[in-house]
C-alpha cells in the first residue's frame, strides 16, 4: 500500500485534510507504528510543519501547552515542573523525544498516562477552529472530534498535584492503571478535588464519587475512608493481557490510598 | 507511487534521495542510503535498536517518518568510530563485554551518547534509566550499564 503524505504550514489547512482516510501525524509513535504494520484504514498521512504547536505559555492561574509539545519539551519545562514526573513515566527516553500532548489525548487503552494528569488539573483543549472543549468531553468522544492544537490547564499550588502510575516493567511499562488527582487545599482541608484514572476505561475519566468523597475531607486515614471505598465508581475497567478487570478494581484503592497519604509526603 | 525528494544531513555529510509515501527513517537509511547500522528489531517502538540522533536527541528511526527530517541532522552509529579509532563507547562495551549477539548494539551505542552528552557524570540508575527503551536479550544489561559508566569516566579524563 502506498501511502500519500501532505505537509501543510497551519494546522488550519490540516484540519481541512483530516477524515476520511486522512490520518494526521504528531510524534508519529502510535501513527508510524500503524502504517509500518499496513494499517488499512488511513492512506493518507497529514503533517503540519508548525513548530509554534510546541508552545508552553504560563498566562495568570493556567498553562498553555502546544499539542506538539513533547514529553521531552515538557519535562525541559520549568512552567510545568509538575508535570515532570508524568512525562517522565511514558516510554523510554526516545520515545519521550517523539510521543506529543496531543497524540496522548487519543492514544488507545492502556495508553494516556499524560491525558489522565491533564484531566485532572481541569485541561481545556483548544480546537483548530478556535472552539474550546473540556477534556472530558473530547475523551469521552475521540472520533471524528478535529485536531487540537492545545491544551489550557490550571496551575497547582505546590503539594497539591500528585500522580501515580501503576506498571509490572520498570522503568518502562505501560499502564495497570494511572491516578492523577488535583488536591486544592492539600496538605490541608481538600476543596474541588478532581480526580482521574488512566487504563481504567476506553479513555482516561474522571472519578467523581472520589472527587465528591473528598470534599472537606482531611488526607488521613479517617478522611478519605469514602473516597476509597468509592474508588472504581462509575469507572469500566478492561480486561487486557496486563491485568483482568477484576484486578484492577481491586488494587484501585490500594493505589488511591498511597496518592492520597503518601504521594503527598516530603 | 508517490516519491520525494529529500536531503538532510547524515554523519556529516550530506544525503540525498528519494522516499516513499509514508517510508519511516530506518528503511530510508537502510535500503536508501546503505547505512546498515541501525537494525529493524519490531518497527513499533519496543525494542530500541534502530534509535538513531536526530538533532542529537534520541529517536526511534522505525516510527520516524522519512520525510519529516529533511533539513535535519541524523547521526547513526556509523558515526562513532573516528577512522581505525573506536568511540571510548565502543572501546567500552568491547572490552567489557557488553556486546553478545550484537543487535542491540547500535541502538545501546545511541542511546548512551544521548544520554552522556546530556549528563557526562550519570549515576548507575540514570544509565539504567536512558537504555530503559532498549531492549538485550543476550546480555542481562549489566555488562551495558558498566560499560557506559567507563566510557562516561574515560570521557571525563580525555576532557580534562
Ligand atoms: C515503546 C512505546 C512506549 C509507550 N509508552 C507509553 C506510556 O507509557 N504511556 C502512554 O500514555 N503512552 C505510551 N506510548 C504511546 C504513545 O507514544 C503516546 O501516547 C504518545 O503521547 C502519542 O503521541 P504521538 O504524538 O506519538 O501520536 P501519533 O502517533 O502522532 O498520533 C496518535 C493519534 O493521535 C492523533 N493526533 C495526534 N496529534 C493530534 C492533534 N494535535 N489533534 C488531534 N489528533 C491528534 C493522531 O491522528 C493519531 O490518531 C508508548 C508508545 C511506544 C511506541
Ligand atoms: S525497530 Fe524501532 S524500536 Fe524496534
Ligand atoms: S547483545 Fe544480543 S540483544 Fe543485546
Amino acid at each position: 500500500m502506498s501511502i500519500i503524505v501532505e505537509t501543510f504550514d497551519t494546522l488550519a489547512e490540516a484540519a481541512r485534510a483530516i477524515g476520511g482516510d486522512g490520518r494526521y501525524l504528531g510524534g508519529g509513535t502510535l501513527v508510524m507504528r500503524a502504517a509500518n504494520y499496513g494499517d488499512q484504514s488511513f492512506r493518507r498521512i497529514i503533517r503540519v510543519r508548525d513548530q509554534g504547536l510546541r508552545r508552553i505559555a504560563a498566562a495568570g492561574d493556567r498553562i498553555e501547552i502546544g499539542a506538539g509539545a513533547t514529553m521531552a519539551d515538557v519535562m525541559a519545562s520549568r512552567d510545568l515542573a509538575f508535570l515532570e514526573p508524568v512525562a517522565r513515566a511514558i516510554g523510554g527516553p526516545a520515545v519521550r523525544q517523539m510521543a506529543t500532548v496531543g497524540g496522548n489525548l487519543f492514544a488507545a487503552h492502556p495508553y494516556g498516562d499524560f491525558a489522565t494528569a491533564l484531566l485532572a488539573l481541569d485541561g481545556k483543549a483548544r480546537m483548530a477552529d478556535g472552539r474550546e472543549t473540556p477534556l472530558e468531553e473530547l475523551l469521552a468522544r475521540r472520533d471524528g472530534a478535529g485536531l487540537v492544537a492545545s491544551v489550557s490547564i490550571a496551575r497547582p499550588r505546590d503539594g497539591e498535584f500528585r500522580f501515580r502510575k501503576v506498571s509490572r516493567v520498570k522503568p518502562k511499562g505501560v499502564s495497570v492503571m494511572a491516578i492523577a488527582a488535583w488536591l486544592p487545599g492539600a496538605p490541608g482541608r481538600i476543596a474541588g478535588a478532581r480526580v482521574a484514572f488512566g487504563a481504567m476505561g476506553p479513555a482516561p475519566a474522571r472519578a467523581r464519587a472520589v472527587e465528591r468523597a473528598l470534599e472537606g475531607a482531611a488526607l488521613d486515614e479517617s478522611g478519605i475512608a469514602r473516597a476509597l471505598a468509592a474508588a472504581t465508581e462509575g469507572l469500566d475497567p478492561p480486561d487486557d493481557p496486563l491485568a483482568s478487570a477484576w484486578y484492577r478494581r481491586e488494587v484501585a484503592p490500594v493505589h488511591l490510598r498511597r496518592l492520597l497519604l503518601e504521594d503527598g509526603r516530603r | 507511487m508517490a516519491r520525494t525528494p529529500i536531503s538532510f544531513t547524515l554523519n556529516g555529510s550530506t544525503a540525498d534521495l528519494f522516499v516513499e509515501g509514508g517510508e519511516n527513517l530506518l528503511d530510508a537509511l537502510r535500503r536508501g542510503l546503505g547505512d546498515l547500522t541501525p537494525k529493524y528489531g519490531c518497527g513499533q517502538g519496543a525494542c530500541g535498536t534502530c534509535t538513531v540522533l536526530i538533532d542529537g536527541r534520541p529517536q526511534l528511526s522505525c516510527l520516524t517518518l522519512a520525510e519529516a527530517v529533511a533539513g535535519r541532522s541524523v547521526e547513526t552509529a556509523a558515526s562513532l568510530a573516528e577512522g581505525p579509532d573506536l568511540h571510548p563507547l565502543q572501546d567500552a562495551f568491547m572490552e567489557g563485554f557488553a556486546a553478545q549477539c550484537g543487535y542491540c548494539t547500535p541502538g545501546m551505542l545511541m542511546a548512551a551518547k544521548a544520554l552522556l552528552a546530556e549528563n557526562p557524570t550519570p549515576t548507575r540508575e540514570e544509565v539504567a534509566e536512558g537504555i530503559a527503551g532498549n531492549i538485550c536479550r543476550c546480555t542481562g544489561y549489566e555488562p551495558i550499564i558498566d560499560a557506559i559508566l567507563a566510557a562516561a569516566e574515560r570521557m571525563r579524563g580525555r576532557a580534562a
